[in-house]
Parts: C-alpha cells; sequence; structure tokens
C-alpha cells in the first residue's frame, strides 16, 4: 500500500531543501512535482494571546534560534536548535522540514538495501546489519529507525502544538501525535495526512526558562547526528521540583516522552537520588541491537546529566 | 635448501641493493645549512591563484564540446551481471550513451604499479568493465555520459542491472583462517627474526601482550578522483587528471589502450589533496578515456563523494598483536608485532604496520611477521603513512600499556631503548634526534613524568589525562627527472612531469632553485604538471621535496659545467682556466671559490656566448625504503597530548597537543607546519572518529558520506603547537628529512594513552568513541 507519503512519486512540498533534495540526488525519493512553498506567508514569530508563541512554518531554524522571544522565553529551544547541523545549513532550513525530515538510517539512504520505510515490504536492512545510529525504545520488528531532529526533542519536551492546514481544513496536532513509532507501517513518519502543510508552531506559554538543558552526545563534536540526546524542563519551588519535562532524541522513531517517569519527579528534592527510578523507568522496554546496544547505559547517564545540569542551570 | 618463496625475496631485496647502492647524496650537499632562501616561511607560490579561484583543478578546464559522465556502481560483492537494461537511460534526450561491458572500449588490463615497476601507473590489476564480472560492492558497472550533469545522474538512475550472486569473503575475522603470508611488505621481508623472541617474552619479568584493532579508512580528498579525458582524433589522448603521477596515468593509458606513452598527455596543474589516494589511477581515469572514446567527445568525470569510496580503496583494516617484554628497569628484551591485513584476489599491496617496531627500539630479540586475508573488496591502498600510521597505533599504545606495569614514565620507558644503531638493519643512523625532540616537546608541554594514577585527575565534571607517543617515518627517494634552464637574462626555471598535491612543493623548490642558483626569490620558477615535461614519477612517500631538490642539484652540477665551458672559450672571461673544482653557482652567476669576488653573472657569461640559455636535465632513480640504504633514515618526533573525558557521558576532547620534530632541515616553516598540523589533525580523526563501515553481509559501504564518515570539525581539535629541530640530515639533498606523513603517525596512540590515563580505559581497537568508554 502506497500512501502519498511513502508514494516516491508524490508531490512534495519544497521549503528549505536541505534534506528533500539529498534524498532526491540519492534516488530515495523522486517525486513527480514539487511545490514550492517559500513565498506563502508562514516566515513570522508572533505571540499567541495565551502567552505563548507562534513559530512559522518557514521561518528558518538559525532566525529561531536568534529569535529574542525564543532566547528569553524558550532557551531550551534555541540550545537544541543550535546543537543541530552547521550555520550554514540552519539559515536555510525551516521549522516545518525539520519535523518532516526522514530518518538517516543508513540503509533508508542507500537505494541499494532492502529498507521496509523507503520500499515497505523489502526488509529492514538495520535489523541485522550496521544499527549504531538505530533507536532502542518503540522499535518494531519492520523498522528499528530513530528520528533524526533535535529541535523535535525540545518541542516534545515543550509540549508545542503543530497547526496544520489541508484539504479537509485546519487541525492542530500536538508534538507527542504528531511523529509515531514505526510499527508494521514504518514509511510512516508522521500523521500529517496527504496533501497537508504545516503552517505553524505554537509553544504555550510554559517555557522553563530557569532550569533547562538540552544535551547532545555524538561521535564528533559538532556537525553530527545525536546518537543520545536529552532536553529537559524544570520548574522548581524551594528546591522541590514542581513540574518536570523529559524528553529523549536518537533513540525512537519520535522524540521519547514518558509522562508517567516525569510524574515522578515531582515533589522531590532536586537530587541525583531521585533519578535512577525516573531513567528506568523512562527507558522502560528498550532494547539494544547487535551496534547500539550501548545507547541504553549511554542514555541513563545523559538524563542523569542532563537533569543535574539543569538543576544546576541559573538563568 | 631455500623455499622458491624465499629465494624470490632475496632476489627481490637483492635488486633494490642494486638500485640503491648509489643512494642518497653521496657527499652532504653545501646548501644543508644555507640560509638565503631556504628555511624562509615564504607564502605560496600558487597561494594567490588558489585563493582567488584561477589555480584550475583537473575538471575546470574549458573544452569545446564537454561531455558529462556519471558513473553507476554494482551493489554485490562478487558475482555476475545477470540483466542490463540501459534502454531507459538511453532515451532520456541528452543522454549519450550508456557504457558497461557490452559496449565498452576494449581496454587492456591495467597493470599494478610497484616500487619495481612504478610507471605502471595502476592501483590493481583488475580489468576495468571489460566483462560481467563483478569483485567488490561498489565497482563500476557503467557509465552515462550525457550533455549535463543533471542529466547523466538522473539517467544513471534509470540503469536497471540484476546480478547473479556468488559467495563472497568479506570479513577479515572470519576468513583469518586463510591468511597467507606477503612476498614483500613494501620492500621488506614479511617477517623479521632476531634472536628468539618468544622464549625471551616468556621469561620477561614484565610483559604487555595485547592485540589491537584498527578499522578501515576511505580516501575523501577535497578535490574528488576527477578528470577530463579528450581524444585528439584517433591515436592522441589528452587527460587532465587529479593525480600524483601524471606519468603513471600516462603509462597506464597507453597501456590499456595500445598507445605508445607519446601518444598520450597527462596534464595536472593543481591537485586538490591526494594523501597516498592518487599515487596511481583508479578504474575512473580509463573509464573517462574510454567513454570519451565511445561518444567522440570530451568525457569530464568526477567521481561522486561516495564513489571515491566505492571506487578508490583506503586503508586496510587491521588486527594487530605487540608483545613487548622487559627487565624491571625497563629495558626490552623482547618485541613480537604480527598481524593481518587485507589483499585482494589479484593484488597484494601489504600496509607496512610492522615498520615502526623495526627501527624505533631496542632489543635483542625481534618477530615481526605479516599475513594477508583474501577479501572480496575494493584494493587497500595507500593512505597518509600507510601501515605506520595504524602499526604505531598499537606499537605506541603497547611501549605506554608496558610503561604502565613497570610504573615507568612511558617517556623514560622510551629514552631507556633508544637503540644506537638500527635495530633491524644494524645500520647507523644518518641522523636521529628523537631524544632532542622528547626534551623539547617534554619542555614546552609541561610534561610531568610522575603523573598520578590513571582516572584520577579531575577538574569539575571532566577527567583529565596526558599521553605521549613517538612518531616514525622513513626516508625514500621517488625517481625525478627534471630540466633546468638559465636563460640570458638570468631567470632560472626549473620544470618536470612531478605535481603539486597542495603540500608547499612548488614553494620549497622556488627556494631551492634561487638558494642553488643564488638568483633572486623573483627570478626562480618551478613549472610542474605535465607529462610533456621531463618525466619525474609519483608524488608520495613524502620523498617529493628531496627528490626533486636531488635532481635540482644534479642538473645544477651540470649547469656548472656548461657554464664553466662557456667561460672558458671567451678569451675576455675571468674565469677562463679555472678549473671546476674551484667554481660555484652563487650570486648570480659562476664565481670562484678562492676568491669569491671573482666570477661572471649568468647575463654576462650567455650575453658573451649569445646563447639565450643553458640547460641540463639532472635525475635520481628510486629508491627502496631506509632500510636497505647504507644508513638508517628516518624522520621522527615526539607528540605529546592532553584529553579530557566526561566522567558520566564520556566525550572525549582533545584540549592539547604539542610535536617536536627531527625532519631533518625544515625548507619553509610555514607550508611543513602546515602538513604536520593537517597530519595530526588526521590523526585525531583516527584516533577518535574516522572509520568506514561495511556491512560485512554484503561488503556495501556504509557510510558513503562525510556525513556519517566521521572527520575532524574544528571544534575537535585544539590549537597545536609544532616544533621543529631543524638539524640537516648529512647525507640528504638540502639536508631534508620526510615532513608530509610523519606526524600523522603515533597522534592516534598519543590521544590513546592521554584516554587511559584519563580514565583507566585502555582502547585498543579504533576509534575511541564513548560507547567504549562506559
Ligand atoms: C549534513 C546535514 C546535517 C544535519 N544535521 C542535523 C542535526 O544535527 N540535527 C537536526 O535536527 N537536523 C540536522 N539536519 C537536518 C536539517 O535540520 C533538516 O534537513 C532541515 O530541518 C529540513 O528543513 P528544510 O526546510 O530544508 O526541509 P526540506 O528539505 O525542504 O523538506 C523536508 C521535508 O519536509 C517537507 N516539508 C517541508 N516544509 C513543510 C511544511 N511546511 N509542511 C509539510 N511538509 C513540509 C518536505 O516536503 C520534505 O518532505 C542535517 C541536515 C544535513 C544535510
Ligand atoms: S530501520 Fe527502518 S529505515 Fe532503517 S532499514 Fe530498517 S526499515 Fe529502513
Amino acid at each position: 500500500m502506497l500512501t502519498e507519503a511513502t508514494d516516491p512519486i508524490a508531490t512534495r512540498f519544497i521549503a528549505g531543501g536541505t534534506n528533500l533534495l539529498d534524498l532526491m540526488k540519492q534516488q530515495v525519493e523522486q517525486p513527480a512535482k514539487l511545490v514550492d512553498i517559500n513565498r506563502l506567508p508562514l516566515s513570522a514569530i508572533t505571540e499567541l494571546p495565551n502567552g505563548g508563541l507562534r513559530l512559522g512554518a518557514l521561518v528558518t531554524n538559525a532566525d529561531t534560534a536568534y529569535h529574542p522571544l525564543v532566547q528569553g522565553r524558550y532557551p531550551l529551544l534555541a540550545q537544541t536548535i543550535l546543537a543541530g547541523a552547521s550555520p550554514q545549513l540552519r539559515n536555510k532550513a525551516t521549522n516545518g522540514g525539520n519535523l518532516m525530515q526522514r530518518t538517516r538510517c543508513y540503509y533508508f539512504y542507500d537505494v541499494a538495501t532492502p529498507c521496509n520505510k523507503r520500499m515497505p515490504g523489502s526488509g529492514c536492512g538495520a535489523l541485522g546489519g550496521y544499527n549504531r545510529v538505530c533507536g532502542i525504545l518503540g522499535t518494531s520488528e519492520s523498522c528499528i529507525a530513530t528520528h533524526p531532529s533535535d529541535m523535535c526533542v525540545a518541542l516534545a519536551a515543550l509540549e508545542a502544538v503543530v497547526q496544520v492546514s489541508g484539504p479537509h481544513g485546519e487541525r492542530t496536532i500536538p508534538m507527542a501525535d504528531f511523529h509515531r513509532l514505526p510499527g508494521n507501517e514504518p514509511h510512516r513518519d508522521n500523521t500529517l495526512l496527504p496533501g497537508e502543510l504545516i503552517t505553524a508552531i505554537d509553544l504555550p506559554a510554559q517555557g522553563f526558562a530557569q532550569h533547562y538543558t538540552y544535551l547532545k552526545l555524538r561521535d564528533r563534536t559538532s556537525y553530527a547526528f545525536a546518537l543520545v540526546s536529552v532536553a529537559v524542563g524544570l520548574e522548581l519551588t524551594d528546591g522541590l521540583i514542581t513540574q518536570a519535562r523529559l524528553a529523549l532524541g536518537g533513540v525512537a522513531h519520535k522524540p521519547w516522552r514518558r509522562p508517567a517517569a516525569e510524574a515522578m519527579l515531582v515533589g522531590q528534592p532536586a537530587e541525583p537520588e531521585t533519578y535512577r527510578a525516573v531513567v528506568q523507568s523512562l527507558l522502560a522496554g528498550s532494547r539494544g541491537y547487535d551496534h547500539n546496544a550501548f545507547k541504553i547505559e549511554l542514555a541513563e547517564r545523559a538524563i542523569v546529566q542532563a537533569l543535574s545540569q539543569a538543576l544546576n542551570r541559573s538563568a | 635448501m631455500k623455499s622458491i618463496k624465499a629465494a624470490l625475496i632475496d632476489a627481490t631485496l637483492n635488486t633494490v641493493e642494486t638500485l640503491v647502492g648509489h643512494l642518497p647524496d653521496p657527499a652532504p650537499d653545501p646548501l644543508r645549512n644555507a640560509r638565503e632562501f631556504i628555511g624562509k616561511p615564504y607564502p605560496r607560490v600558487d597561494g594567490r591563484l588558489k585563493v582567488t579561484g584561477q589555480a584550475r583543478y583537473a575538471t575546470e578546464h574549458p573544452i569545446a564540446g564537454m561531455t558529462h559522465a556519471v558513473v553507476v556502481h554494482s551493489s554485490i560483492a562478487k558475482g555476475k551481471i545477470s540483466h542490463l537494461d540501459t534502454q531507459a537511460a538511453e532515451s532520456v534526450p541528452g543522454v549519450l550513451a550508456v557504457m558497461t561491458h557490452r559496449n565498452a572500449p576494449r581496454m587492456k588490463t591495467p597493470e599494478t604499479a610497484s616500487l619495481f615497476n612504478p610507471v605502471a601507473g595502476s592501483n590493481t590489476s583488475v580489468p576495468v568493465m571489460q566483462s560481467a564480472d563483478i569483485t567488490w560492492n561498489g565497482e563500476a558497472v557503467a557509465v552515462v555520459v550525457a550533455e549535463t550533469l543533471e542529466l547523466a545522474n538522473y539517467a544513471a538512475g534509470l540503469v536497471g542491472i540484476r546480478y547473479e550472486e556468488e559467495p563472497a569473503a568479506l570479513s577479515l575475522e572470519a576468513e583469518k583462517g586463510n591468511a597467507t603470508i606477503p612476498t614483500l611488505v613494501v620492500t621488506q621481508s614479511p617477517e623479521v627474526n632476531i634472536g628468539d623472541a618468544k622464549a625471551a617474552l616468556a621469561v620477561a619479568p614484565v610483559v604487555s601482550d595485547q592485540e589491537y584493532e584498527t578499522p578501515w579508512q576511505n580516501q575523501h580528498a577535497m578535490e574528488p578522483h576527477a578528470s577530463i579525458a579528450a581524444w585528439m582524433g584517433k591515436d592522441q589522448l589528452l587527460v587532465y587528471d587529479s593525480t600524483q603521477s601524471p606519468p603513471g596515468v600516462q603509462h597506464n593509458l597507453a597501456r590499456m589502450f595500445d598507445l605508445k606513452p607519446e601518444q598520450v598527455r597527462v596534464v595536472t596543474e593543481f591537485v586538490g589533496g591526494a594523501f597516498g589516494g592518487k599515487v596511481a589511477a583508479w578504474s575512473n581515469v580509463p573509464l573517462a578515456a574510454a567513454a570519451a572514446r565511445l561518444v567522440g567527445r570530451p568525457v569530464k568525470l568526477a567521481l561522486s563523494r561516495a564513489g571515491v569510496s566505492m571506487v578508490v580503496g583506503g586503508r586496510t583494516l587491521t588486527q594487530q598483536r605487540v608483545a613487548l617484554g622487559a627487565t624491571l628497569d625497563g629495558k626490552l628484551t623482547a618485541m613480537i608485532h604480527t598481524g593481518y591485513g587485507m589483499r585482494t584476489t589479484k593484488d597484494v599491496w601489504a600496509e607496512q604496520y610492522t615498520f615502526p617496531i623495526r627501527h624505533l627500539y631496542a632489543s635483542p630479540n625481534i618477530h615481526v611477521l605479516q599475513k594477508v586475508v583474501r577479501l572480496d573488496r575494493v584494493q587497500n591502498s595507500y593512505m597518509r603513512a600507510p601501515g605506520e600510521t595504524p602499526g604505531s597505533f598499537a606499537l605506541e599504545s603497547a611501549m605506554d600499556e608496558l610503561a604502565h606495569k613497570l610504573g615507568l614514565d612511558p617517556v623514560e620507558l622510551r629514552m631507556r631503548n633508544e637503540p644506537d644503531k638500527d635495530p633491524t638493519h644494524g645500520t647507523y643512523f644518518s641522523s636521529r634526534h628523537l631524544r632532542e625532540a622528547y626534551a623539547l616537546a617534554a619542555g614546552k608541554f609541561g610534561w610531568d613524568p610522575q603523573r598520578p594514577e590513571p582516572g584520577t585527575q579531575r577538574e569539575g565534571d571532566w577527567l583529565i589525562g596526558t599521553g605521549v607517543a613517538t612518531a616514525f617515518y622513513p626516508v625514500q627517494q621517488l625517481p625525478v627527472t627534471i630540466k633546468a634552464r638559465i636563460t640570458a637574462d638570468g631567470h632560472v626555471e626549473v620544470s618536470t612531469s612531478s605535481i603539486e598535491m597542495g603540500v608547499g612543493l612548488a614553494t620549497v623548490q622556488t627556494q631551492h632553485i634561487a638558494e642553488r642558483f643564488g638568483v633572486p626569490y623573483e627570478r626562480a620558477r618551478y613549472l610542474h604538471g605535465d607529462t610533456d615535461l621531463p618525466m619525474s614519477q609519483a608524488s608520495g612517500g613524502s620523498a617529493a621535496t628531496s627528490s626533486v631538490g636531488a635532481a635540482i642539484h644534479a642538473a645544477a652540477d651540470k649547469l656548472t659545467e656548461k657554464l664553466l665551458k662557456l667561460a672558458q672559450r671567451n678569451k675576455q672571461s675571468v674565469l677562463r682556466g679555472v678549473k671546476r673544482k674551484n667554481v660555484e653557482l652563487r650570486a648570480g652567476g659562476l664565481y670562484r671559490l678562492d676568491q669569491p669576488a671573482v666570477g661572471e653573472s649568468y647575463e654576462q657569461l650567455l650575453g658573451a656566448s649569445g646563447q639565450a640559455f643553458v640547460e641540463a636535465e639532472g635525475s635520481v632513480p628510486a629508491s627502496a625504503l631506509v632500510l636497505n640504504m647504507k644508513t638508517s633514515m628516518a624522520s621522527y618526533g615526539a607528540h605529546f597530548c592532553e584529553v579530557r573525558v566526561h566522567a558520566r557521558t564520556r566525550q572525549v576532547q582533545v584540549r592539547r597537543f604539542m610535536s617536536a620534530f627531527d625532519c631533518g632541515r625544515i625548507m619553509n616553516p610555514q607550508t611543513a607546519r602546515s602538513q604536520i598540523v593537517g597530519g595530526i589533525i588526521m590523526g585525531i580523526g583516527m584516533a577518535l572518529m574516522e572509520e568506514a563501515v561495511y556491512d560485512e553481509r554484503t561488503g556495501r559501504l556504509m557510510t558513503p558520506s562525510l556525513g556519517e564518515y566521521h572527520v575532524p570539525v574544528h571544534a575537535d581539535v585544539p590549537e597545536f603547537e609544532v616544533y621543529f629541530l631543524d638539524e640537516p640530515d648529512p647525507v640528504m639533498p638540502m639536508g631534508t628529512k620526510p615532513v608530509g606523513e610523519v606526524s600523522i603517525v603515533g597522534t592516534a596512540a598519543a590521544v590513546a594513552n592521554a584516554v587511559f590515563q584519563a580514565t583507566g580505559i585502555r582502547v585498543r581497537h579504533l576509534p575511541i568513541t564513548a560507547d567504549k568508554l562506559l
């Protein structure tokens, strides 16, 4: 079954082109038509009446990260975006495109190898192959790929809401529901319907601007995708955690959150002892493959490190 | 009775001995202490051209009627093409041809270049697109030629290929049981036995005996392997190629297309990096020429980034064992270095990872043995300090392990085992200032001989560690011929087919010419990179500066004689009757040695004779490596490194890197430093991130782009401090020794040793990624 999302000859929107053009050059995607959306009026960052912020889908990653309101109210998002790609790419990459970027699974990119995501039913090359960059949580027998975005990890932690416009009108999709797990339809990265366009990403008022961090662990210091990353936002009152958000990148087909794990932090003193149970809850059910089992321990360490960094950060 | 193999080795080595009988320079070069031009930081002669975009690289030469070619690569490792569908691609308007084994022009099988046959000019002897056979995953199976690159790319995706697959040997680990002993390692025996190393190891009071592994690495020069091929009529071929060896490419193409070498001209003005990957031609070069013949128009063929990784061989994966035995006071009593690398069905190129141990440390008992494992992969080949780089990781890690076991400062351990003669050849060192290099770098670095226990030094969340390692790279000499011409207006021009791959060769030779002939810098000129010029073989082995230099020296001697003859013929000349022994080239002319003010300028000498110029050729032959020479000759260095490792997340950062080198006389501290720093950065990449990954089920390269194949970014490297002892070697031209490769040697070990000091964890399997430190 081919949906618009996998049909290699379907129509594609093109924004910054930093992902789509690469995929086309590799012949992973061969859209019959490109619709250039760059002239749509989606390039503004505006304040919302509820105290939140609306990020236009066509605002570049760079302009978003350096916007004074983002820097002031959502430093977690700014830090996260700046941990991704390179300055040149961030100048071109858009917010909408960032959500829609496709996995970096090596087999997905190589049309000479099998990949259920690229060609449903062809098999998963990564499962018995070189899967260092693949996931450890929420994987399936069909696909163990990760979503590679940094920005989305912070958006998940911030509980952003995706604004969508399509043939059937407009709708909103909470970040938690935007990306999906592979299940047996790995060709579907997300829940966007055919023809739907992301118009904006709304950030709620709560920005966790006091106690936050984005920790990205990777194979070189810059310009590499995350092996494991952690976005943390905390609210503290009198040394006790009153609200916590934790999202992981590099480990699953979507930014990984478990509200139950976050709840375990609430009412707790900000001390390392609290973390162990949280880590276990967040990583429960994780499974390593031939080349990525280390990600489980790396994720444990990253979560603890990120929490302590967030707590020690005085804005 | 000797085995046939042993006899063969002897015969080969004897050839080498005769080849090198008169090498290197017999008498010390008077220029080794010259300081007017040599030793100064002249900016690159081509710097302006490069930064203004005027320097033309291989595919930047405009030719009318140009077409563009794109390679289609095989997706299996071994078998046959069973089905080919080129129709869809061919029917794209603008596509001129889809070349496959069915319609490719006949090309003879290339011949693999070696020290004994450098001009063969090919890296492999695998036939190029002449049959349906596939011998590695990524081999070129089709070339699409079109009016534009975009069309060629598009059509390349339409070529339909099916294969009949055969089982392939793809894993070194799995095939190790079938390992064989190569005939030679470069020019040396794969095996060395001095004393009884096994017995000595068994009784040594302190032993370190470990296995080390270094990964596959691919070539990624900035300029990909790229060519323009244009046939001028049926039997004249012009090729612009990004190569380290225009004559090699010329002879390779002449052979494959049944031409005389004179019918092929190869031009290589500039090379955007090579690192050994362009020492000889890979299949992309004959394919460009074949495609040009097929379509009857010039063809431009630049391999894609992925294409370079598939068509061009890099470093083999190595598995090495280094066992060291020592007395309680740190005197080595046994050294064993053995291991495995790859070979292919057609060719064997054993990378010399056991060379450092053959020269670095004194030990009465030494055992060295290299083996190769046949795999169905692209041929491994030269890559910056091939062999010495992975070998030094194993050896210099092992020395650190031994020092730790002995409770001895690793610098001191090395000093206690400094040999006074070459440990395996028994020859004397022409120059060896490793002690001084260690002393200099240790002082600058602030080395603490009494470091705390590994894993105990902390700054906040970071563990701190320092490490050292020795750098080593042997002297070689390349076969070079140059022509030197002195003109009546007092200019000196030297020309040769040898190339400039970005290292600064043209700059330092311009300095050398000015110094050698005593002319102002502006009057010295160095022309290079064209087979129409006198033939010099490949640039490589860190030997071009001294080899070209020696050839210029030889030509200068001949020109001295020629100029003196002119003077003898001129009745008015103040040099009339003066003996050859009593004149030298100096101050823009020929002057007496005993009366330095007496002589004539080039203008006067040539003016009087009415000649526009005098010219002479100078040549030097190939040498084997240092080991076959009368003296043991090499560059040496001492690396000092400080890393920090995050206590929890295990991210590794190199904080400081300082090195001191005995690389002989430094021609130009600026270009030399740049070579050294580049090598160290490559070594840091090898230590921490660089690895080509192949799916062992299929032999498919999983890291075809620089997105997955990690090399260091700026944030990964610290400020470097590089010190040169600048001691001229007494027997080398201009006193120079190798500079280009020595600094990558030992770098990975220095980092690994520092990581051990920081964490207490010894990583013996590169690269040192966070997962290996959990
Ligand atoms: C070398 C490299 C390194 C990178 N490193 C990182 C990294 O470290 N971290 C990281 O997070 N990212 C990284 N990226 C990915 C980069 O962030 C994405 O490529 C970029 O965000 C995509 O945005 P774009 O506007 O260029 O999208 P495009 O390439 O234009 O589009 C990508 C996809 O999104 C769809 N699309 C675009 N806009 C919309 C819209 N408004 N509505 C619906 N669909 C839309 C397109 O149809 C297409 O399918 C890297 C990319 C490269 C090339
Ligand atoms: S993990 Fe997913 S993306 Fe990767 S090969 Fe398997 S199916 Fe394709």
